[in-house]
């Protein structure tokens, strides 16, 4: 099997994997929302997967465009003579659907990430709109951007000298995830109940502790698969360097969770599953943009720092700003995503640093505004709030019309108005 | 106030965008940092906002 096939199989298969990430990241929603909404989160889930990978398939990828390295795929170069069109025309089999599957994955894990932030009352059918237009414009955009855009072409300013890197998606994938979390958790505003009139916090518990632990396991999978794809196809690197790449993904969330248990520790005194679970995706997350270019120990000191970051960011969203977030999606997929695409230059070089610092301020003073500004005007033309009624009863009741729990009386004053 | 809030993020985008492409040497890194200033700005203008309507919630 010659260096081109090799690099094709090994890439086929990472990509393969990444869906472990979407379960992992959708049973962790699942499993910190509560057991009234559960069976919603996990149709949510699938529905806005579905909305994504379609969308994206018509539209996307055509907006989007193939990655700038893809021509040096595997050492051999590889003829893209098209431009994507619409539902993939002129799409090759081989290498360049490859990439377009890549994409479709990868925008399928962006769209769960919002739904975290909008858990307990976010409407199936506003969801899976709101899916479309991040898959169909915010995705694609910063996407192409950040792989054949003015972000990937920096390296020509003499100025800066060096183009933005993110391997395996921190900015593109989580950060423009995190950041459309926030920009609904701002627009439907917190859970009933969540804040006293005295702006205090209520503690809503996770309904499932082992649902939130096990999806950490299952997001690891996934994430090894994301961040080797994604090196492999944007920045050529070659298939024995992608080992390099599942030990930095897996060392950098090791330290996400052990920085998050340490934290917690010291600032409860004791440690917290939740966290500890949060942290270690915070890990992943972080490790994403520089999985490929950091070394062993710098990937490590990113996942530490991500760990502990999102511990004092989680609380902060809830008591500093008063973002209802029950997932911790902000914190895990926005902030250390950013955190992420920063650690490359604070590790590399004070080029790549400012290279890196474009990135950053693209997604917060570009996508942040656009995605809220398109999920703000979709929301004058479908409800994205369920009434105060379909909240209390429970989105599986309410939207579904079966629970996710039948037999069991989880909560007997489930249906008595408060 | 939100408005304001969006268009500071903008703004410092544009300051960004602006320096990247008009000026060259040592002064480009500045501007840079200016425009991320300036979004920090933004982002806790909006931040703000918000905080105010999830009180209101309850």
């Amino acid at each position: 099997m010659g260096d081109s096939a090799l690099s094709f199989v090994l890439c086929l298969f990472f990509i393969l994997l990444i869906p472990f990430s979407m379960a992992g990241v959708a049973l962790i929603n699942a499993g910190l929302g509560r057991s009234r909404s559960a069976a919603h989160a996990l149709t949510a889930s699938l529905c806005v997967v579905a909305s994504a990978g379609l969308i994206y398939y018509v539209c996307g990828f055509r907006l989007q465009g193939y990655p700038q390295q893809l021509g040096h795929f595997g050492g051999i170069e590889q003829q893209v003579t098209r431009w994507p069109g619409l539902f993939l025309q002129g799409v090759d089999y081989g290498v360049p659907l490859l990439a377009a599957l890549l994409g479709i994955f990868s925008v399928g894990l962006c769209s769960i990430i919002p739904l975290g932030a909008a858990s307990d009352r976010f409407r199936l059918s506003a969801s899976c709109l709101s899916t479309v237009l991040l898959a169909a414009v915010t995705y694609p955009l910063f996407a192409r951007w950040a792989l054949n855009g003015f972000l990937a072409h920096l390296a020509a300013k003499p100025a800066i000298g060096r183009s933005y890197l993110d391997d395996g998606g921190s900015g593109t994938i989580q950060a423009v995830g995190g950041l459309t979390a926030l920009a609904l958790a701002w627009l439907l505003g917190p859970r009933r109940g969540k804040y006293s009139s005295g702006g205090v916090p209520a503690a809503i518990p996770a309904h499932n502790g082992v649902f939130v632990l096990f999806g950490s396991f299952l997001a690891w999978v996934g994430w090894t698969g994301l961040n080797a794809a994604g090196a492999m196809l944007s920045n050529a690197v070659a298939p024995e360097r992608s080992l390099l790449v599942v030990m930095n993904t897996s060392l950098a969330a090791m330290a996400g969770g052990l920085a998050a248990a340490a934290v917690t520790r010291i600032r409860f005194r004791r440690p917290d599953a939740s966290l500890i679970a949060n942290g270690w995706m915070a890990g992943l997350v972080s490790s994403s943009a520089g999985c490929a270019s950091l070394k062993p120990a710098t990937a490590i000191l990113t996942g530490f720092v991500a760990g502990a970051l999102l511990v004092i960011c989680v609380e902060w969203f809830e008591v500093g700003i008063k973002v209802d977030d029950p997932c911790g999606s902000i914190s895990v997929h926005a902030v250390a995503g950013l955190w992420g695409v920063v650690a490359v230059g604070v590790f590399t070089s004070g080029a790549q640093l400012m290279a890196q610092i474009v990135g950053v301020t693209t997604l917060l003073g570009f996508v942040l505004p656009l995605t809220y500004t398109l999920n703000w005007t979709l929301a004058r033309v479908v409800a994205y709030r369920v009434s105060s009624d379909g909240e209390r009863q429970g989105l599986d009741l309410y939207e579904l019309g079966a629970d996710a729990y039948p037999d069991f009386v989880v909560h007997a004053d489930e249906f008595t108005p408060r | 106030m939100k408005l304001g809030g969006f268009l500071l993020l903008l703004s410092g985008w544009g300051i960004v965008l602006a320096a990247l492409e008009l000026l060259h040497g040592g002064a480009v890194a500045p501007f840079i940092l200016a425009g991320f200033a300036t979004e920090w700005v933004g982002l806790a203008v909006v931040a703000r906002t918000h905080s105010g309507r999830s009180e209101d919630n309850h």
